[in-house]
């Protein structure tokens, strides 16, 4: 029993508003398929492992260079999270690139056993060097890494030769 | 015919052993070339060994121009290796086979007793197992210190199908690298250790979390799974290498747990311990590199022999790494209770650059700086903290006198800065303010005023922190001021 009088709904004056859902493209789907098809790749390649999300990225930057911003709305569909999530464990890590780097990629040793045989002023006299910390070679300082090999031992002139 | 070793490790390889190795090749077909491990005699690398009747007989840094002199037995050598008084004074129980082999053999392995402990785990009940392990004392060697039995006594009593074992290769300190040696020199052993704890406490699958900077402990570690699965040793249980993202806290292990689900490596509160909730919400064992290493010789020799070593509650050995300016850097395993001296002064022969000692860093970069005054104590867990220092995992890292003490406490703050999760605020926060206040210090800006407020940082991040990144943070700082204030005196423009 209805106790309240029925109240007719007015007609709304204008037209409902479009769904969005049937329409609009998803984010994933407006991707370039150069960097969409590749990162679907990766996924499907890590597909058996748990918690894959690291591997998958390891693996895009493997075959692209970097982890491009485009990468995320693709991840986030095929991986069932959210884009702020992707971008969130992306930009945690130091490893993952948002571009692909130009030239060598030179990383020296900021660790404090570098450190004690004058990796600070190695650091500083090479421009464009990335900083890492500890690259495990601590009785063998400086150490740098240039385009993943490691070196030992290593002075501003060493490094600069091998970058010219 | 001649066999030559040189290793492939990729701090030999940082100083030219592929170069070295590629002239023995070049030098025909007489000379075998085997690319061994590393000795950990890291000075000498590339430390060329040539086998003789007598035993192998090193020659220390050789270039590809010396190649022709030592196959003529007219180079200037050590001597015989295995005789050497650096190496052969030590107790290499861990470190046993490091250098003689090659790492992906596994005739070379079996040869050298590899399998034991393993094989004879299988016989046992995995509640014995966990006893042995137990009984010898092992405590964790990342740096906690925890007893390894007690972890695996927890997970083994947990119920529940699915647990898993986490190896933490996430070796991110400076002045380390023993985990590198073994996953680049004894692959075999941190396989067959992580097969025995896998029996031990029912898991059926587990990973190693390598950092990515190790691309030689990869490859070396995928190789010997793939080859360790075909010969059927691991019986079911599935090995997993996973490679890290460049994260410093993901050495931390809830951090990595996060990583290893494909989180943020952002640290997780305690309890639950990993032991009851870990991976995925499992129950999971989670060790270091070389407590899973040294399963495997605990097991095949008995927990008695192992407990025999040592001093007080720091039993075993402990894989020590000489680093930093140091004239002999290299691993020295020996029993706890060496002192610090010992270590620095005896096998490290003091700095590389010949000025004296000034300053030690023991332990990481969350480890404490001591002074040469201090080279009386001994290498033991609690002596250690009784001294407001940690042994951690054994990473000695040596500076001469001319290293300045309060931009060494600066640079802890600023390393703090750039490499914490950020998930509690004293961490976060008071990295940033730390870096703010030594550097107002060292300008004369309100000095008194500004040691007290660093003293109350390092209190808060100490007692307030989640984890040990913020937690131990203060130990260099406040150790460094304690040790060496003068350094912290305003400068003089």
């Amino acid at each position: 029993m209805n106790l309240l009088p029925e109240v007719p709904m007015p007609e709304p004056d204008r037209p409902r508003r479009k769904r969005r859902e049937a329409a609009a493209p998803s984010p994933a789907s407006l991707v370039d398929p150069a960097i969409a098809a590749p990162v679907r790749a990766a996924v499907a390649a890590c597909r058996e492992q748990r918690g894959n999300l690291i591997p998958i990225l390891h693996e895009i930057q493997r075959t692209l260079g970097h982890v491009p911003d485009d990468a995320v709305p693709v991840l986030a569909e095929e991986l069932n999270l959210s884009r702020a999530e992707v971008h969130g464990v992306i930009t945690f890590y130091h490893d993952f690139r948002s571009m692909p780097t130009v030239g060598h990629q030179v990383r020296v040793c900021r660790g404090e056993a570098c450190q004690a045989v004058g990796a600070e002023a190695l650091f500083a006299s090479v421009p464009g060097a990335e900083q890492v910390f500890c690259l495990g070679n601590c009785a063998l300082g400086p150490s740098a890494q240039v385009d993943g090999r490691l070196y030992g031992r290593m002075d501003a002139a060493r490094l600069r030769g091998m970058l010219s | 015919m001649t066999t030559v070793y040189v290793p492939r490790d990729s701090a030999a390889r940082s100083v030219g052993a592929d170069q070295v190795a590629a002239a023995f090749e070049a030098a025909g077909p007489s000379v075998t070339v085997v690319r061994n491990g590393s000795r950990g005699m890291l000075w000498l690398e590339p430390l060329v060994e040539v086998g003789t009747p007598a035993g192998r007989v090193g020659y220390g840094s050789v270039a590809p121009a010396d190649v022709p002199t030592i196959l003529a037995g007219e180079a200037e050598s050590i001597g015989v290796v295995d005789e050497f008084p650096w190496l052969a004074s030590q107790q290499r129980v861990t470190f046993a086979r490091m250098g003689r082999t090659d790492p992906l053999s596994l005739d070379d392995y079996l040869a050298h007793g590899g399998m034991a402990g393993l094989r004879k785990a299988r016989t046992m009940t995995p509640a014995e197992v966990v006893a042995e392990v137990t009984e010898s004392g092992l405590r964790g060697r990342g740096g906690a210190g925890f007893p390894a039995g007690i972890k695996w006594k927890t997970v083994l009593e947990c119920a529940g199908d699915l647990k898993f074992i986490c190896c933490n290769a996430d070796e991110g300190d400076s002045g380390t690298y023993a985990d590198r040696m073994v996953l680049e020199g004894d692959p075999f052993m941190l396989i067959e250790g992580m097969a025995i704890a896998a029996y031990a406490v029912g898991a059926a699958e587990g990973y190693i979390y390598i950092r990515s900077e190790y691309p030689d402990g990869i490859a070396t570690m995928l190789s010997a799974i793939r080859i360790a699965a075909e010969e059927g040793w691991l019986d079911g249980f599935r090995l997993e290498v996973r490679v890290g993202g460049g994260a410093y806290i993901c050495g931390e292990e809830t951090s990595m747990l996060e990583s290893l689900e494909g989180k943020r490596g952002m640290v997780r509160a305690k309890p639950p311990i990993p032991a009851f909730e870990g991976l995925f919400g499992r129950p999971t064992v989670i060790n270091n590199v070389l407590t899973l290493a040294t399963v495997p010789t605990i097991l095949a020799n008995g927990a008695a022999a192992y407990q025999e070593l040592g001093v007080e509650r720091s039993r075993g050995t402990q894989v020590f790494q000489l680093g930093g300016n140091i004239a002999r850097g290299g691993i020295v395993e020996t029993a706890f209770g060496i002192t610090l001296g010992e270590l620095v002064e005896g096998y490290g022969g003091g700095t590389r650059s010949g000025r004296p000692v000034r300053a030690v860093q023991v332990g990481g970069p969350l480890g404490a700086y001591l002074p040469a005054s201090r080279f009386g104590l001994p290498m033991d867990y609690e002596a250690f903290a009784k001294a407001g220092a940690m042994v951690g995992h054994g990473g000695i890292v040596v500076f001469d006198a001319s290293v300045d003490m309060a931009a060494q406490a600066r640079f802890a703050f600023e390393f703090c800065a750039a490499e914490s999760c950020g998930k509690c605020t004293p961490c976060r926060v008071g990295a940033v303010r730390g870096v703010e206040v030594i550097d107002r210090i060292r300008t004369g800006v309100d000095r008194d005023e500004n040691l007290a407020v660093l003293e109350d940082l390092c209190e808060l991040m100490t007692d307030g922190s989640l984890c040990a990144m913020g937690g131990l943070t203060p130990m260099p700082v406040r150790s460094a001021l304690t040790h060496f204030p003068d350094d912290f005196e305003a400068r003089r423009p």
